[in-house]
């Protein structure tokens, strides 16, 4: 063999690791570490705005809401993250309970609806809400129509025997949609009755997918027909040219509140902080529809797309972000779905 | 070619009074080497890892007092960590043997004191204080509260670990251990420290969890329950109601696949080899196809072709008047999935045995007037029987470790692979369970691989003697060649039209509905512009393209090196315990990327080891994942090197070292261009154990890619993936040029 190529390889391997090692800017600049659990292009979007607003380099990680979670629980005794921005509301208000971050009162606090303030009051100031979209379902039209089955407008109707295995949700262990969907029916119809109703839909239900927004994704490609989801996700479906229409059930319905929290023991907790302000501001919040992003944002100011739903003229329930978010109510309403819903043949 | 097993006592008695007078003064060299890297990691070099990495230079301001920067030395001279102080002690205590006479029994026992007590030592305070002061409540009940706290260990302390390491491998030398060879010698010791920490420390540390309640404290009953769950055991699905255990869904389908990959992989092989078939050769590009092939695309192909709304569901359900089904959804997917991701694999290892069955035994056997069925079923077969046993169980430990296409295609068909990612990232997020779903998948994978090396060690199948054998292969009898032929056209073909929407995928407007021919997934992906101060990479993947290179560069070729080093010594060495060690470095093979993933993340993000958000623990998890793979290249190819190769170049003076540098390295060049390739490849693709590793900085192409499928957005997906496709496939070829092949011929001197 020939030594040049013996050191050729060890040479690569060398600078290799160097490479690996040497941090992406030399310069001690500021920086912030970023995690994101909203979709690809709106996290991108934030990171590459902030980074031109302020000149702050933007380390973003995406993850969704739950994954983040884990993750910041489990470098919890040497956080490596400063800011989570976006995803459902619950994990961000799990992670306030268990301490896992840190309280903050903006200064932007007046410009935002009261529903924001009251999220960041139920988790002890460690979050606040940025967004906030209702539960409702939606269905594929061109499906809806090869099956001769009749529009659906209620919750209720989802549980007509002509719809079995025609619907689609999470499964509630594995996504906070799901999880808000089982909250919202027993708020909204109380628990005995709620639970019958989780029961008979289960009958009509043909898979419980584990991420939040795969039913109407499913249906959009005709891989199913109705799915159960944030309306602001169907709507993205059916903007993006497919054909899904929108549902906001006439009973009401529950609503999630996207989440923002500084990570306690953040490295660069100044630079999270400002971002922080700058993402509740109404300007950055209006280019949530550059991205197709359908969410009512939380600054008073901002702007909503015409697609989006009107949360002020749907029937919503007053969900109790405070109990419904606190482990241990989850983890009661979890086990009495797995045991007594999740059991019964289909 | 044949090797005498028990050659290997020959250079004992021999070679061993040729190198004594030499081989004092090389462990006294080796002493004195080690002991300056020892001191200049502790003296010189800052002790605890530098949060910006070691090339901000950030440290040398305030150097050498700053105490987050300081090495030790300086750290104790300022009264502070002075736990640190006994280390400097064991580390200098091979001095007092430096020069004296090495066959001194207290030579070697001081020197495996002071190296081992020292690595304890260190090991043992990095362990018991950690950022909050002491790690373990005993501690802080038995000494009060510390007052102090320190990070992960940093260069001057792996410097010093290491010195330790190679001072207790010496002192093992220098008792005679491996005939005194000290490099031997400490290359076991230095692959034995590597599997310990980062295979068996993190997965030990993740399967103690499972022993964990919810309060933190040890419970046995908690883990019996756990892993006596219902979930995970159950039977329903026998009477009917509702589906079984993951643990059963799993086993079968492992079963099933490994079971079909396995004929499917037979046929594919006969076709090649016997059935005079002029095109055979080009089955063979075949192979390459599954290993670079990135996650997901494979489950959203079928999606398209079998789904609800799939083309061929479609088309079936126009013709016979029938109701579109989902049937696709759960086990059949992804039954379909990984038979056409794992049959290559299956492919690749009954080649080489259905080529290795010698013609003069099936000319034997129709010269006694077997007919060509009779000579297939009696001679052929069972000698192919070992290769079918291993493909059988490659195809049962892939379908068992596979984590995306159940991902797509699961359906409510839950397997253990994905249970677990669940159990951690879900709502539910339950650290136990996983780790109690993790033994179970480990049960599974290590009983197979366990049944593989046990069964396949013992008969003897060779019939190749590296004696001339003129004969012609038989060809296959009429009643399998047929339904071979059918199988190979029907699979062949299916396997392209799989690939061909795949590349068509990318290039329309939105798959599945709107299939205007488009470029936009590609720019918006890979876009370019030129601006003032050049290229401008405006394209959202290119990021993570950029890191995914550069973190598989760096992994292949230390992947390809330790491989090969521990091939050269288990093929090469005798050593008691040489079954152990072979089990322990084979072991990562088995164990599934997530598990992997979910071990790692939870055992380096604390001290002493940090590693978390880095590259390095990219790049780790690759070499440990992909060493087998390197190690049975190495074992392959070197066992078909003549010992008496290194016995010649033993006899020269050369010592081991320079043996296998100069001698066995460049001979095995096949083996090292086959543990490169494969480890780039896999460090491209890997996605299990990836999703937990990726950090802001360095996000991988195949984390990006779940992102986007994640998005309903398989365009950008599928574009990636192609230029991914077409980037390995060139990688693969510039390795192949650089490489070269092995030419054993005698070459024309060169001036030097």
């Amino acid at each position: 063999m020939n030594f040049k190529l013996a050191s050729a390889l060890s040479i690569a391997a060398l600078s290799g690791v160097l490479a690996a090692t040497v941090p992406a800017s030399a310069v001690a600049a500021e920086k912030l570490t970023y995690y994101c659990s909203a979709q690809e292009d709106w996290c991108q979007l934030m990171a590459k705005g902030f980074e031109e607003t302020t000149g702050i380099k933007v380390n973003m990680t995406r993850k969704s809401s739950g994954e983040t979670f884990a993750q910041i629980k489990a470098e919890s005794e040497n956080p490596k993250g400063d800011i989570w921005w976006g995803g459902t509301g619950d994990p961000h208000l799990q992670a306030a309970e268990e301490g896992l971050t840190e309280a903050y009162e903006s200064g932007m606090r007046g410009e935002l609806h009261d529903w924001a303030i009251s999220q960041a009051e139920s988790g002890g100031n460690a979050t606040i809400g940025i967004y906030s979209g209702a539960l409702g379902y939606g269905y594929n039209e061109e499906v809806l129509k090869a099956n001769n089955l009749p529009a659906p407008e209620c919750w209720k109707d989802l549980t007509k025997p002509e719809y079995k295995g025609h619907v689609q949700m999470a499964n509630p262990n594995s996504s906070g949609t799901a999880y808000t969907t089982l909250a919202t029916i027993v708020q909204l119809f109380g628990e005995d009755e709620g639970f019958e109703f989780m029961k008979a839909l289960h009958k009509n239900i043909n898979q419980y997918t584990k991420s939040g927004s795969a039913p109407i994704k499913a249906a959009a490609r005709g891989e199913n027909t109705i799915g159960i989801v944030f309306m602001h996700d169907a709507v993205k479906q059916a903007a993006s040219g497919f054909p899904i229409k929108v549902v906001a059930p006439c009973e009401g319905t529950g609503y999630e509140i996207g989440g923002m929290s500084i990570i306690k023991g953040a490295r660069n907790a100044e630079n999270a902080q400002k971002f922080y302000d700058w993402a509740l501001s109404a300007d950055v919040q209006s280019r949530s529809l550059e991205v197709k992003a359908f969410q009512v944002m939380s600054n008073k100011a901002a702007q909503s797309s015409p697609l989006a739903p009107d949360l002020s003229k749907l029937t919503l329930i007053d969900y109790d972000f405070k109990k419904y978010g606190s482990s241990a109510e989850r983890k009661r309403l979890l086990k009495k779905w797995d045991d007594e819903v999740s059991t019964l043949p289909q | 070619m044949t090797t005498a097993p028990h050659s290997s006592a020959y250079p004992g008695s021999n070679l061993h009074s040729v190198g004594r007078n030499t081989s004092a003064k090389r462990i006294n060299r080796t002493i004195i080497l080690w002991l300056t890297v020892g001191l200049l990691g502790f003296c010189l070099f800052p002790w605890y890892m530098l949060e910006d990495g070691f090339w901000s230079f950030e440290w040398l301001d305030g150097y050498p007092y700053d105490t987050d920067y300081a090495p030790a030395l300086f750290l104790l001279l300022q009264q502070e960590k002075l736990w640190l102080a006994p280390i400097l002690l064991f580390l200098l205590l091979p001095v007092l043997v430096l020069g004296k006479d090495k066959n001194h029994p207290w030579f070697g026992k001081i020197l495996i004191l002071a190296g081992g007590l020292g690595l304890g030592w260190l090991l043992l305070q990095g362990f018991s204080i950690g950022i909050r002061g002491w790690s373990f409540d005993a501690a802080q009940s038995l000494f009060g509260d510390l007052g102090d706290r320190q990070f992960g260990l940093g260069y001057g302390a792996m410097m010093t670990a290491a010195a330790l390491l190679f001072t207790v491998t010496t002192g093992f030398a220098s008792r005679g251990m491996i005939n005194g060879d000290v490099f031997v010698v400490g290359v076991i010791g230095f692959i034995l420290a590597l599997v310990g920490m980062f295979i068996l420390f993190p997965v030990l540390n993740m399967l103690s969890s499972a022993l964990q309640d919810n309060d933190g404290g040890y419970s046995v009953s908690v883990f019996l329950s756990k892993f006596f769950d219902d979930k995970i055991w159950g039977l329903h699905c026998l009477s009917g109601a509702r589906s079984c255990g993951v643990a059963w869904n799993s086993l079968a389908l492992a079963i099933i696949v490994g079971a079909a990959t396995t004929l499917l992989g037979l046929v594919f092989a006969l076709i090649a080899t016997r059935s005079g078939l002029r095109r055979a050769h080009l089955l063979r590009p075949l192979t390459v196809l599954p290993i670079i092939t990135p996650p997901f695309v494979i489950g959203l192909a079928i999606i398209l072709l079998f789904g609800l709304s799939g083309t061929v569901t479609g088309f079936v359900a126009d013709l016979f008047g029938l109701q579109p089904t989902r049937w696709v959804y759960g086990m059949p997917g992804i039954l379909i999935a990984q038979m056409l991701s794992f049959t290559p694999i299956a492919f690749l290892v009954l080649i080489g045995v259905v080529e290795g069955v010698s013609p003069s035994m099936e000319e034997a056997a129709q010269t006694l007037r077997a007919d060509r069925w009779q000579t297939f079923k009696t001679v052929s077969l069972p000698l192919m029987r070992p290769g079918l046993a291993n493909a059988f169980l490659l195809g049962f430990i892939e379908s068992m470790a596979d984590f995306g296409n159940p991902l797509v295609l699961g359906g409510n068909f839950d397997v253990l692979s994905t249970e677990i990612f669940f159990a951690i990232v879900g709502a539910q997020n339950d650290q136990g369970k996983a780790a109690v779903l993790a033994i179970v998948l480990l049960i599974f994978t290590l009983s197979a691989f366990y049944a593989q090396r046990r069964w396949l060690g013992k008969k003897s199948y060779i019939t190749r003697t590296g004696k001339g054998d003129g004969g012609v292969s038989a060809e296959l009898p009429r009643r399998i060649l047929w339904p071979c032929y059918t199988l190979v056209a029907i699979w062949g073909t299916f396997t392209l039209v799989v690939y061909g929407m795949i590349v068509y995928g990318g290039f329309v407007e939105v798959w599945g509905l709107n299939h205007t021919l488009t470029f936009k997934h590609y720019i918006t992906a890979f876009g370019l512009s030129f601006g003032e101060n050049g290229i401008l990479w405006r394209g959202s993947a290119w990021d993570s393209f950029w890191t995914t290179l550069k973190i598989a560069a760096t992994a292949a070729p230390l992947t390809a090196a330790v491989g090969l080093v521990t091939a050269y010594v288990l093929v090469r060495q005798n050593f008691s315990g040489k079954n152990a060690f072979e089990f322990g470095t084979m072991l990562s093979f088995a164990i599934p990327g997530t598990v992997i993933g979910v071990a790692y993340i939870l055992a380096f993000n604390v001290p002493p080891f940090e590693l978390t958000g880095t590259g390095v623990i990219l790049v780790l998890s690759f070499i440990f994942r992909n060493m087998p793979v390197g190690i049975r290249a190495g074992i392959a190819s070197m066992s078909q090197l003549d010992k008496s190769l290194d016995e010649a170049s033993l006899t020269l003076g050369a010592n081991t070292w320079r043996t296998f540098r100069q001698v066995i390295l460049p001979l095995m060049r096949p083996a090292v261009l086959a543990a490169l390739v494969f480890s780039f490849v896999r460090a491209m693709t890997a996605i299990s154990a990836v999703i937990f590793l990726v950090s802001a900085e360095y996000n991988m192409a195949t984390s990006y890619i779940i992102g986007r499928v994640e998005n309903n957005d398989y365009g950008i997906a599928i574009a990636y993936c192609t230029t991914l496709i077409v980037v390995m496939l060139t990688a693969v070829a510039l390795m192949q040029i650089l490489v070269g092949k092995v030419d054993l011929k005698r070459q024309e001197p060169q001036p030097a």
